[in-house]
């Protein structure tokens, strides 16, 4: 397998109401990811987009409208999409093309704008189910996250405070994210006397509707190698897909998340990734999504994460610093684009290039991860510093 | 190429105009079953991963990805969604292979377009929405214009196109998957009803419901699997410029650049003696001349003169869309490229029945994702 490195990232600012087309911000984000590469468009062999539902940009294989935004037009050019997991997985599916030698320098770029939905997102989420068993009972997103929620609480006893945690530790992460949507300084009481949305999630447990734009630059190390000393190196990856019959699972603990956290260690041989992982972006839409991820990465055991965040060893100082970024809870949520706070942001804190929010102590391995579908999917990225 | 990958299943629904007795999933199953019989395989122990091709407008769903995994046994499973034609995921799957990461893929592709009541409208949501889109009307106008473009540049005719839907439907009578195969003359194409013009009724295929899957393999797999392997040797893909206003009309850019990805990696040089048969996009009659002239499988121009002197016929020099390609079998919309790889396989492994070509050692497939995209792929097999 030939090795593949990242040499670049860049992302628009996360927004509700961006003016710009998808077009646009994939284009800014193109541009941004290849400048830091020290790369032109001409150099790029393959593009890879990733983006979410269609039915957020009312267009139907918006894939091929974006295309000429994310540098595509003229060269290979192909769309992957596995709902919230895209984040994640895009990077991966340009692993595939240079690993493979189909390519020596890959583009991928993730866009999501939410906004043009009217009069707000969740609508298009009111098409994702299936529509004879869960249609009729118009499910929201909200209302079966409450759910799972309301089992993760259960199952393990843990108290409404100890998830606060999580939202509070984030918002406060991006205030010092140049893109962040938001960042705030909050305490937990703010989260627990915020609007009740479908308990037990209130409004400051939950991440904004977004839109924005992310990419990233591949490279087979023999190109890295020529243009820079500090390789990143892509080293596992896994992904995973429970059955869409998700009212048949039990809500408390992510399988599919393990399922794709056991492949990747597989991969980049780490046998306790709780000593050998140095940073983790684990997807947060939601604060016990964090917790919940965590014990999917199997970064600790099952209900340990709110005791784990609750003494600090998930601060951007702590021993396992989560979520540095701000993840979504603070930057934003726009689906796929959230590439640039999970795979862009551990290449970012590895390669020592993530400025105040660099973490310390010379992080090693990263691992990031993205969830999607019906509470259904998960995809993992492992990177190592060179 | 340094690892070589082999089909090693195959396994396909039937091509109907409407399938309302089976849902999308129970075709998704048929083929796959079908498929997972033909190489012996367990999807749940033996295949290292699965991968699907669908858009959510033509689903009917948003975030599609979600329903993709219990029908193809994919359950807890390594699987994805590729927003493409077949081909574009066959080389995701090739590409994951190559990588490493795994050694058997399944590629599933489909259409079950008889559920969607608004064809029309959901092209037209392809289009630019502030350009494009505005101008409404049907959106095949589009192929109407491109063909007008592409005889005008080329020098093809009318009545050259009608042969193309004429030998196509013809070969099609010979094909039990296909749904449109009867014998039709190039009167009778150009005697039918007035579409977009200069296209007309039968140049355009119809819209049908089916479902394929193929399974590949690592060579040193394969070898275990099956006696009969078949051999992907190149493919390639790319993406012309989306802007329909900003396009060289009437050339296919996207089936250049990808036979000449393709080509490169099967070490082709010379096209048109080194291939034996293609099964080319033909969801318009002209587009398989199109296309035929962009893979270098005819000269610039000359396309028709060669269907007009028998060389694409099945017993020609190069037989072309001996299956009935989609104006016989019906348009299977993104599963398109995945049926030509399926015939191409089964005309490999001498399991064509009637349509059988003989001595054949090498076919290409090529696929075109439709109105209004520049964006195809093609692969190259071997026995």
């Amino acid at each position: 397998m030939r090795k593949v490195c990242v040499l670049g990232g860049g992302m628009t600012i996360f927004r509700r109401r961006l003016q710009e087309t998808g077009k646009e911000m994939s284009y800014e984000a193109t541009k941004m990811a290849l400048e830091e590469a020290g790369l032109e468009l001409k150099d790029v062999d393959s593009v890879v987009m990733g983006s979410a539902p269609d039915a957020f940009d009312g267009i139907h294989m918006k894939g091929e409208n974006l295309l000429d935004g994310a540098g595509g037009a003229g060269k290979p050019y192909l769309r992957v999409f596995v709902g919230g997991g895209t984040a994640v997985f895009t990077p991966i599916a340009g692993w595939w093309h240079i690993a493979s030698g189909m390519a020596d320098v890959c583009l991928v770029v993730a866009e999501e704008k939410m906004s043009s939905v009217f009069p707000h997102p969740q609508s298009a989420f009111g098409h994702i189910w299936d529509p004879i068993l869960d249609r009729p009972l118009k499910p929201n997103l909200v209302w079966i996250f409450a759910m799972e929620m309301n089992r993760y609480m259960t199952v393990h006893g843990i108290k409404k405070e100890d998830i606060a945690r999580v939202a509070v530790k984030n918002k406060r992460n991006a205030l010092d994210h140049p893109c962040a949507q938001l960042a705030a300084n909050l305490t937990i009481d703010d989260v627990l006397n915020s609007e009740m949305m479908a308990w037990p999630v209130q409004r400051l447990d939950i991440s904004p509707p977004s839109d924005g734009a992310s990419a990233m630059i591949l490279a087979s190390e023999e190109v890295a190698k020529k243009l820079t000393d500090d390789l990143v190196y892509l080293d596992g990856a896994g992904w995973c897909i429970d059955s869409t019959m998700w009212t048949d699972r039990d809500l408390y603990f992510p399988e599919y998340v393990a399922g794709a956290a056991k492949m990747a260690y597989k991969m980049a041989k780490i046998e306790n990734p709780r000593k050998e992982i140095d940073v983790a972006e684990p997807y947060d839409p939601f604060d016990y999504k964090e917790l919940h991820h965590m014990e999917g990465l199997l970064l600790c055991d099952k209900g340990e994460a709110p005791i784990l965040t609750r003494e600090g060893v998930t601060e951007r100082d702590g021993d396992l610093p989560v979520c540095p970024s701000g993840g979504l809870l603070g930057v934003g949520n726009p689906i796929a684009a959230t590439m640039g706070i999970k795979a862009c942001e551990i290449y970012w804190q590895l390669a020592g290039k993530a400025g105040k929010r660099q973490v310390p102590n010379d992080p090693q391995v990263g691992i990031c991860q993205a969830w999607g579908d019906l509470m259904q999917y998960g995809s993992v990225l492992i990177m190592r510093r060179g | 190429m340094e690892d070589r990958i082999a089909v090693v299943g195959a396994g396909s629904t039937k091509f109907r105009p409407d399938t309302s007795e089976q849902n999308w999933k129970e075709l998704m199953f048929e083929a796959a079953s079908k498929a997972y019989l033909d190489a012996g395989l367990n999807p749940r122990k033996d295949i290292d991963s699965f991968v699907t091709c669908a858009e959510d407008y033509w689903e009917g769903f948003s975030i599609y990805d979600e329903f993709v995994p219990d029908q193809l046994g994919a359950a807890m499973r390594p699987t994805c969604t590729v927003c493409g034609d077949g081909l574009h995921g066959l080389a995701i799957a090739c590409m994951q292979i190559m990588s490493g990461m795994v050694d058997v893929v399944a590629v599933e592709s489909h259409s079950k377009i008889s559920d969607l009541n608004t064809y029309n409208d959901v092209v037209l949501f392809a289009f630019d929405p502030i350009y494009n889109r505005p101008l409404a009307g049907h959106p095949y106008y589009v192929a109407g214009m491109e063909m007008n473009a592409f005889l005008n540049g080329s020098g093809n005719t009318e009545e050259q196109c009608a042969g193309v839907a004429s030998k196509n439907m013809t070969n099609a009578l010979k094909n039990p998957l296909g749904a449109y195969g009867k014998n039709v003359g190039v009167g009778d194409v150009m005697g039918s009803e007035p579409m977009f013009s200069p296209a007309k009724k039968l140049d355009i295929a119809e819209l049908v419901d089916g479902s394929i899957v193929l399974v590949l393999a690592r060579a040193e797999k394969a070898k275990d699997i099956t006696d009969n392997p078949v051999w992907i040797t190149g493919f390639g893909w790319n993406s012309g410029t989306p802007w329909l206003e900003g396009r060289a009309w009437g050339r296919a850019s996207y089936a250049e650049e990808a036979a000449k990805m393709a080509y490169k990696m099967a070490g082709i040089a010379e096209p048109r003696s080194e291939i034996g048969f293609a099964e080319v996009d033909d969801k318009f009659s002209y587009k398989e001349l199109m296309h035929l002239e962009a893979v270098g499988l005819a000269g610039k121009g000359q396309a028709g003169n060669d269907l007009e002197n028998g060389r694409f016929q099945p017993d020609g020099d190069i037989p072309i869309n001996a299956s009935g390609g989609s104006l016989g079998c019906g348009n299977l919309i993104e599963a398109s490229g995945l049926h030509r790889a399926l015939e191409v396989v089964l005309q490999l492994r001498g399991q064509a029945d009637g349509r059988q070509l003989n001595d054949i050692e090498r076919g290409l497939a090529q696929s075109w994702r439709g109105v209004p995209t520049a964006s195809g792929a093609v692969a190259v097999f071997e026995r």
